[in-house]
């Protein structure tokens, strides 16, 4: 174990391995080392960033469902306003309808009625005449008779 | 564990030879062929065991992680790059609490150092006569060598050299960065005018400069003195298993227990180193007073 040599190559040696380390060693690795701190921090930042926008996307949802809500009650009532309307309304038309069919049956049968009064009438007169004609056979002034009876007739 | 031939000092001694290569006395070179050898080589000679360690080790580290570096990605991480990533991150967690200024060297620098140095510790974890043995056989049967006199220390950092080269490697960063920082002036003044004031600069010089050489003389000789005392340990626990059944299933439990204590010695080690490294950074990019 004397000093030799060995020294100063082991200096050489020592300097060297420094120098190669320092040059293609240490840099790369540091350089990646220092990129994923950087990378983590960004996906940190990321994460609180979306959390807060979640925050804000579920508020917002929350809103969305909440007028969709009142939008709906709003058009169930407007239907059901519009339908007792449509039902009322039908029920307007049924009637007047109704009234009016029942008038024009009222005026047909008013029609027939009067039809068969006039035709009763004119039948009346003659039948009249006729039995007149049979139970008062003779003497009878056509003339004057006619007019009592078309008074007659007048008056039924 | 040691061969009937040898005797237990030998054993020992053989476990703390470096495979050393520089010039003989006569003038050819060639590799040591024991200890008395290898000191008559003088400081021109090179500790090949150590150096091949430390240089295996360092390129597997580099290479391991040069690879995760190529391929790493910000995304979700995996595999090989989970385990760099903890180790960087742990590294640069160090390095942010205890340097205040900022560099791109540090941090790189801290890196280099915990992880070579943890794994340099680590060798001590192999069985002790497992790296040595295998180098004896390679020895003798391909390069024809006298099977005595292939030393092989597998720990690096139990070789002062080593420890001595990256803590003067760091020494030498410290001086550059005091004088980049203060000035050439503000250092020498930081060494020369304070504690006591202009009128004992050279009790002052005395004072800072122990503290100053203290730094890299302490550094190396902390983590040498642990690791050599540790692989020491673990020597004179492989003696015991020569020395009958008895003696030898004991060693085997404080082999275990000892390797499991030094797991944290080796950790430990390595981590003092560093954050010492980054201290004395730190102290030569700041104004004292």
């Amino acid at each position: 174990m004397n000093l030799n040599a060995t020294i100063i190559g082991q200096m050489i040696a020592f300097a060297l391995f420094v120098a190669f380390c320092m040059k293609y060693v240490w840099p790369p690795i540091m350089a990646a080392l220092e990129e994923r701190t950087k990378k983590i921090a960004d996906g940190l930042a990321a994460a609180e960033r979306g959390r807060h926008e979640q925050e804000l996307a579920e508020k917002r949802a929350t809103q969305v469902i909440h007028e969709a809500k009142e939008q709906a009650n709003e058009i169930i009532s407007q239907a059901q306003r519009r339908g007792n309307e449509i039902v009322d309304e039908s029920k307007d038309n049924a009637r007047i309808e109704g009234d009016r069919i029942l008038t024009s049956a009222k005026a047909e049968i008013d029609q027939e009625a009067n039809r068969a009064k006039d035709e009763l009438r004119s039948q009346v007169g003659t039948v009249a005449l006729a039995g007149a004609a049979k139970i008062l056979s003779r003497e009878i002034d056509d003339k004057a008779h006619t007019d009592l009876l078309e008074e007659l007739v007048g008056q039924i | 564990m040691a061969s009937e031939t040898l005797t237990s000092s030998e054993y020992i001694r053989h476990h703390l030879q470096n495979l050393t290569f520089g010039q003989h006395h006569d003038g050819s070179w060639g590799l040591a062929h024991d200890a008395a050898e290898a000191a008559d080589m003088g400081f021109w000679a090179i500790n090949v065991d150590s150096m091949g360690m430390t240089l295996l080790l360092g390129g597997l580290l580099m290479w391991f992680f040069r690879s995760v570096a190529k391929k790493v990605e910000a995304g979700v991480p995996s595999g090989a790059q989970n385990f760099a990533e903890w180790v960087i991150d742990f590294i640069n967690d160090s390095v942010r609490g205890s340097f205040t200024g900022r560099s791109a060297l540090v941090a790189p620098l801290a890196f280099t150092i915990f992880l070579w140095v943890f794994l340099m510790n680590l060798m001590d974890l192999l069985p002790i006569d497992l790296v040595p043995e295998l180098a004896k056989f390679i020895g003798a049967s391909v390069f024809g060598m006298d099977p005595h006199a292939v030393f092989f220390k597998v720990v690096p950092t139990t070789d002062p050299n080593v420890t001595f080269g990256m803590a003067f490697g760091v020494f030498f960063l410290v001086l550059f960065y005091s004088i980049k920082m203060k000035g050439l002036g503000g250092f020498v003044g930081e060494l020369t005018l304070q504690p006591f004031g202009k009128w004992a600069m050279p009790a002052n010089l005395l004072l800072e400069g122990v503290n100053l050489i203290a730094k890299p003389i302490s550094l190396a000789l902390r983590l040498f003195g642990n690791m050599y005392a540790g692989e020491m340990i673990f020597i004179l626990i492989a003696i015991m298993f020569s020395a009958g059944a008895v003696m030898a299933s004991l060693g085997g439990l404080l082999q275990i227990g000892w390797a499991i204590f030094h797991i944290l010695i080796i950790t430990l080690q390595a981590f003092i180193f560093m954050t010492l490294t980054i201290v004395y950074l730190d102290m030569a990019h700041q104004e004292h007073h």
